[in-house]
């Protein structure tokens, strides 16, 4: 490490109104998607968080200060590994993967946590709340309110506490108060429930610490914004490693954030880099037990955005189902919508099964373990490498680490 | 049909508070519910709401929640909400539907309006809708002539409160509180300053809702709004009561309870 580092992460790459063209409008909208669907109560709280982040974003002192932790304490930049041995089930294509696995705390999530904890206390805030499916954001959230002394409480689906069971005891250990959720599908989407109705209750000492890019304008920016770190790093990294840029980009989808994540740097570069979303096809499209929000869904509003929803026909959201809690959610971030209308991404849907055998693959032939989030995406490249042949360099967005599925693991492998 | 107008204008020659009572269609079932609602209008109630059960309430505490969640198992759909509507509508009860916004979204405002209004409906309130996506809506509910009443909180600002009040026709729905619906201890001292700081700019009838359960603390809020508005705590008395029979005197109960109260 030399004395002089370059930033990773500049005041262009936050400051994004008018340089990238792609940021949503004064009303929070990415064409006809997102906007601000909230109980009136709710929307000084939110005006006051996007006012607080343009004046963070254009002050090179909380610059500083988030690069400083990414770098420090989040262990960025995350390295790319490629991975020849994986990639010889996948046409003989180039797999190269991103780590954000070896992150601190193990996953992706820990970039906007560390923006967004920041922000909390630029707002004189003193406790933050947060849902969590997987459990990784709860874990990213909780260390970052034990690290800059935070109270910390984590809505979390009771279904989803059992099956990631180690993040909850993760969660406790670092002072955070795990809250399970048992109404409704008891998953992502009762949790997000369950922290507004605990927000517009508390709001004025609380910080709604949000984990995905959905939910009400400003969240899917502010997210996206601290999440693009993944890209920016990535695609100078691909330069450097291949000379060239990757001629796919792959990243699992539920609420998006690791997605526009490592996305985002790419999508000036239509015509040349194609950009692959992949959902949980849970048991499969024709059982109905799917998260295929973008695949399946329809235009709605969920969780205060306007977006592409898994509903009835008449507005009754239909609980997903996927065996990744990460992923089980039945709508999907607004700017994800808005490039599958635009056609700049594509999105497909990955199985359980076919999530799970990309899962054990990359574990028997490269000694990684990812999240099972991440193996949706790893099972996306595999096709796509037989689709594209062996010319082809697929960038994979590896999310996060697969410790915390060990118990699925074994249920589903016999281990 | 009873319109709001009436509804306030006859309230106000009385010199009371109009009494406004939630309930969600299908519960305690399809027909118990306009049971129910009936119970409250013969009570007292001016007005009902008949809430649309939703999937995703996440403006709601447990209590209406519970009743919710009861309603959908029931298998209760728009179509039987409407039916609620009409037949409530028929006690004389000015009658509107409470819904989060993406069952209206889905089902296409323009039908809503005009369905609502043929089942005898005079409005909607929509917890969710906030003055910037409300255009559509708007239109749609004037052109089916029925009202559009949206919500002001503690923490709105002035500049908020005229936006709102703004895109509100019949009433304005204040907030007492910062938080979900629910029958509270006492009333939130913030709802008066809320209600002043709202007929600044309006002249529409300003009614309180949110943590109100009895006849004393509706008596408190008839004091300084034009309407008590209470949800929870007649769906409480319904889910307690053993039988139907036993819940329908247990709503009479506290609707002429609460209707004692907003005469002061
Ligand atoms: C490792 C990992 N990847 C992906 C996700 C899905 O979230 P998002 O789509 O917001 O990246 C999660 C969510 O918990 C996760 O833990």
């Amino acid at each position: 490490m030399t004395a002089t580092q370059e930033p990773i992460l500049t005041a262009a790459d936050l400051a994004g109104h008018g340089v990238h063209g792609d940021d949503p409008d004064a009303q929070g909208k990415f064409g006809i998607f997102g906007g601000r669907y909230v109980p009136e109560a709710l929307i000084p709280a939110l005006d006051e968080v996007a006012a607080e982040y343009d004046r963070a974003r254009n002050d090179p002192a909380f610059l500083r200060e988030f690069d400083h932790l990414l770098r420090t304490y989040a262990g960025r930049p995350t390295t790319l590994t490629e991975v020849p041995r994986f990639a010889e089930q996948a046409g003989g294509a180039r797999i190269i993967l991103k780590r954000e696995d070896l992150t601190h705390t193990g996953a992706h999530k820990i970039n906007n946590v560390l923006g967004q904890a920041l922000l909390t206390k630029r707002l004189g805030k003193t406790r933050v709340i947060a849902e969590t499916g997987a459990g990784q954001h709860g874990v990213a959230t909780a260390t970052a309110a034990a690290l800059m002394g935070l109270e910390c409480v984590i809505y979390m689906g009771a279904v989803d506490c059992e099956r990631q069971a180690l993040n909850v005891a993760r969660m406790k250990l670092l002072g955070a108060t795990v809250v399970p959720v048992t109404n409704g599908s008891q998953t992502l989407k009762d949790a997000i429930n369950e922290a507004f109705r605990d927000w517009v209750t508390n709001v004025d000492r609380t910080h709604y610490l949000f984990g995905t890019i959905a939910g009400p304008h400003p969240f899917p920016e502010i997210v996206r914004d601290f999440a693009r770190i993944i890209g920016v790093e990535a695609r100078r990294q691909m330069l450097e490693l291949t000379g060239a840029l990757p001629d796919a980009v792959c990243a699992a989808v539920g609420g998006g954030s690791n997605a526009i994540g490592i996305f985002h740097a790419f999508i000036e570069d239509s015509g040349l880099v194609a950009l692959h979303g992949y959902e949980a096809g849970g048991r499969g499209l024709e059982t109905g037990e799917h998260a295929l929000t973008l695949t399946a869904g329809s235009v709605g509003v969920l969780h205060g955005s306007r977006t592409y929803v898994l509903q009835d026909e008449e507005g009754q959201t239909i609980e997903s189902h996927s065996i990744s809690a990460g992923l089980d959610y039945p709508g999907v971030g607004p700017e994800h919508a808005w490039l599958k209308d635009s056609g700049r991404a594509v999105y497909h849907g990955v199985t359980d099964a076919e999530a799970m055998e990309a899962f054990a693959l990359l574990a028997r032939t490269e000694g990684i373990i990812p999240a099972i989030e991440s193996s949706h995406a790893l099972a996306g490249a595999l096709k796509l490498g037989r689709e594209l042949g062996p010319e082809a360099t697929i960038l994979v967005n590896l999310s996060g680490r697969g410790d915390k599925d060990m118990g699925t693991a074994m249920k589903y492998f016999d281990l | 049909m009873t319109t709001l107008q009436t509804v306030f204008a006859k309230a106000k020659a009385d010199d009371r508070a109009a009494l406004v009572g939630y309930l969600p269609a299908g519960f305690p079932t399809k027909d118990g519910a306009i049971a129910a609602a009936t119970a409250m209008v013969e009570a007292g109630c001016d007005v009902i709401e008949i809430g649309l059960p939703y999937s995703d309430p996440l403006m709601d505490g447990p209590t209406i929640q519970d009743a919710v969640h009861r309603a959908l198992s029931n298998g209760t759909r728009i179509a039987d909400v409407l039916r609620t509507v009409e037949g409530v509508a028929k006690t004389g009860a000015a009658t509107l539907v409470m819904t989060y916004w993406n069952p209206i979204d889905r089902y296409g405002a323009e039908r809503f309006a005009r369905d609502l209004a043929s089942a005898g409906g005079v409005g909607t309130i929509t917890p969710d809708l906030t003055p910037e996506e409300a255009g559509p809506w708007r239109e749609a509910s004037a052109a089916a002539g029925i009202d559009t009443v949206f919500l002001v909180a503690p923490s709105s600002t002035d500049e908020r409160i005229k936006a709102v009040v703004e895109c509100c026709t019949g009433f304005v729905y204040a907030a007492s509180l910062m938080g979900v619906t629910g029958a509270r201890e006492s009333v939130s001292s913030s709802a008066q300053g809320l209600v002043e700081r709202t007929r600044a700019h309006t002249d529409l009838p300003v009614c309180v809702g949110l943590g109100v359960g009895n006849g004393r603390q509706a008596a408190e809020v008839a004091a300084y709004a034009d309407g008590v508005i209470v949800g929870s705590a007649f769906i409480r008395r319904l889910l307690d009561a053993a039988d139907e029979a036993s819940g329908l005197a247990a709503v009479r109960e506290l609707g002429a309870e609460l209707a004692a109260g907003v005469r002061g």
